[in-house]
Formats: C-alpha cells, structure tokens, sequence
C-alpha cells in the first residue's frame, strides 16, 4: 500500500489539480503523480481522479472536448479492471460527456455561478465513497459551479434509484438538479461523479473535513 | 471531391429547461415585445466539408453530431446541406 499512487490528470484549463494534489499528499500522505491528458500510459497509477476546472475553456459543452483526449480513451480499460476513478465537478462533467455514468450536466436553474458550503445526504454506500462507519448521513462540501444542474430521463432516473446508484443528493438543490442529484456511481461503484469539491474540505482551519473520507477511500480495492 | 456548407443546428430537448432562454424571454418582454409564448436558445456549427457527394458527406456529419456537436442526453440536432 506504500507505493500506492494516485493518477491526478491535467487537462489545459484544470484549476483543482494542485488542490486534489495537496490533499491527498499533504493531508492523507497518499502518493499522486499528475497525468497530462496526452498521456495514454496508465501503468503507474491505482486510482485516478479527473479535478475541477475548465477543460479545454469548457468549450461547445463542459467536458466535451476532453472526452477525446488519449488519457480518457485508456480510461475505460481501466475502469473495466475495476480500479478506482473520481471525477469531482468538471471531473464529473467529463464521466457523464464520455458515457462512464449516466445523464448529462447542464446550466444551473438560476444562471448563477455558485460558490457555497452545501449540506448532502448520503444515499447510498456503494463502493464505500462516503460509509465512514459511524452514524453521520450528512455532510457539508464546498461547491462552485456555473453548470451542475444534473439532468437525465426518467428511465435514467429510474434505473439509477433501483441499482442504488446516487451517492449524494443536496439537502437544499441550489441548482435545479433531478431528484436533488448531487453524485453518483456507476453500477460496478468502483467510479464516482460529483459536483461538490471534497478536496476543498480536508482540512479544520479551511472550513472542514468532511471530504477527507471521500479522498481516502481511493485507496480502497 | 465535392464541396458541401453544411449548417448545423443544436437545441436542447423540449423536456430541458433553459434558464438562459427564461431570461432572455424575461428581457424580450421588458423590452416591450408583446406576445412571446416560448423562446430557447440553441447553437449554429457552420461546417465547410469535402467528400465524395452527399451520401458520404452526411455520413460524416452524423457521425460528427452525434458523437460530438451534439450530447444527446440533453441536446437535438438538425442540419441542412449546401453543395458549393
């Protein structure tokens, strides 16, 4: 578990790379390597975490254009080998773009930028994102973001409340999302999409700890 | 090889909400421009593009609307085709 490394990946336009970076390293001593998205090369890394930002100037549509870059074409081998992938706010809007979880995320219902502490409850503990063994269903994440308003169909909708799929949901929607969707996993749980920012809660002294379990547990098998 | 303009339109779904049409219309009407009953925003990707006649062409488009210009999770695309 010493060598395990954690795969931190640059797009031109990421803001949070650094922030997932001094999270993991600084607050959990796990080990990170950035990955720029022209490497195809996923050989060295256990997990990988897509950050914040704006990949590619969030052009034609947020994490459309990342899609096709070399980095997230490897992606699904690795995914498929069931080794762990985080994709937090611009992160999640590349996982939904390039079909590693369902539904899409669109402008927020009120057109505001927002930047603010949300409360979520946790929904479900499908791959141990957010269990952290004791009785706390609800946490408190930053978030800051322009288009997080999760949208998919009613089937979508369906399938993800059967297979236990939504990781999170805002106890106050701020932006408009179905069903209150903050998060969710893919059926194997081993990816995870959300728009809050779990790394911009790791530490007392900047507003709390609460994404401190979300980030470890990217160590989990 | 021919040459095609090809105009694409992108629109979001009649089940999406558009808050930045709501508030364009919310503006329309402040203007003083009666009668708006519905109004949506959509994109126009203008594309030069060469094959081998139209068949091919709209090929080629497709592929590029779906699988790029357009997300249809959320999106609808048309588009019309020129011959230069």
């Amino acid at each position: 578990m010493d060598n395990f490394t954690v795969g931190v990946v640059v797009f031109p336009g990421s803001n949070c790379d650094r922030d997932v970076a001094w999270a993991l390293e600084g607050c959990l001593d796990i080990r990170t390597k950035y990955l720029w998205h022209e490497s195809s090369d996923l050989s060295d890394v256990d997990a990988i975490v897509l950050p914040g930002g704006f990949s590619y100037g969030d052009y034609l549509r947020c994490g459309a254009i990342a899609r096709f870059s070399p980095l997230i074409n490897a992606l699904d081998e690795f995914v498929k080998s069931g080794k762990r992938v985080l994709g937090i706010c611009n992160g999640f809007q590349i996982l939904t773009e390039s079909g590693f979880l369902p539904g899409a995320l669109v402008a927020n219902k009120n057109l505001n930028f927002i930047c603010d502490d949300v409360e979520l409850d946790i929904v479900s503990s499908k791959g141990g994102w957010f269990n952290n063994g004791d009785e706390k269903h609800t946490i408190k994440l930053p978030i800051a973001h322009g288009e997080g308003r999760y949208h998919c169909d009613s089937d979508t909708l369906k399938k993800l409340v059967d297979n236990e799929l939504i990781a999170l949901r805002y106890k106050n929607n701020p932006n408009g999302s179905s069903f209150d969707i903050a998060g969710i996993t893919n059926e194997k749980g081993n990816v995870l999409g959300l728009m809050p920012h779990p790394e911009r809660a790791c530490d007392e002294t900047i507003g709390g700890t609460d994404g401190l379990f979300t980030l470890k547990s990217l160590i989990l098998k | 090889m021919d040459q095609f303009a090809v105009k694409v339109f992108v629109k979001l779904r009649p089940s999406v909400l558009d808050p930045a049409g709501e508030a364009t219309k919310s503006a329309s009407i402040k203007l003083g421009a009666e009668g708006i009953k519905s109004l949506r925003i959509g994109k126009i990707i203008e594309v030069k593009i060469e094959g081998n006649g139209e068949n091919e062409v709209r090929a080629k488009i497709d592929l590029l609307c779906d699988r790029l210009f357009a997300n249809t999770v959320i999106e609808d695309y048309e588009y019309s085709l020129e011959k230069l």
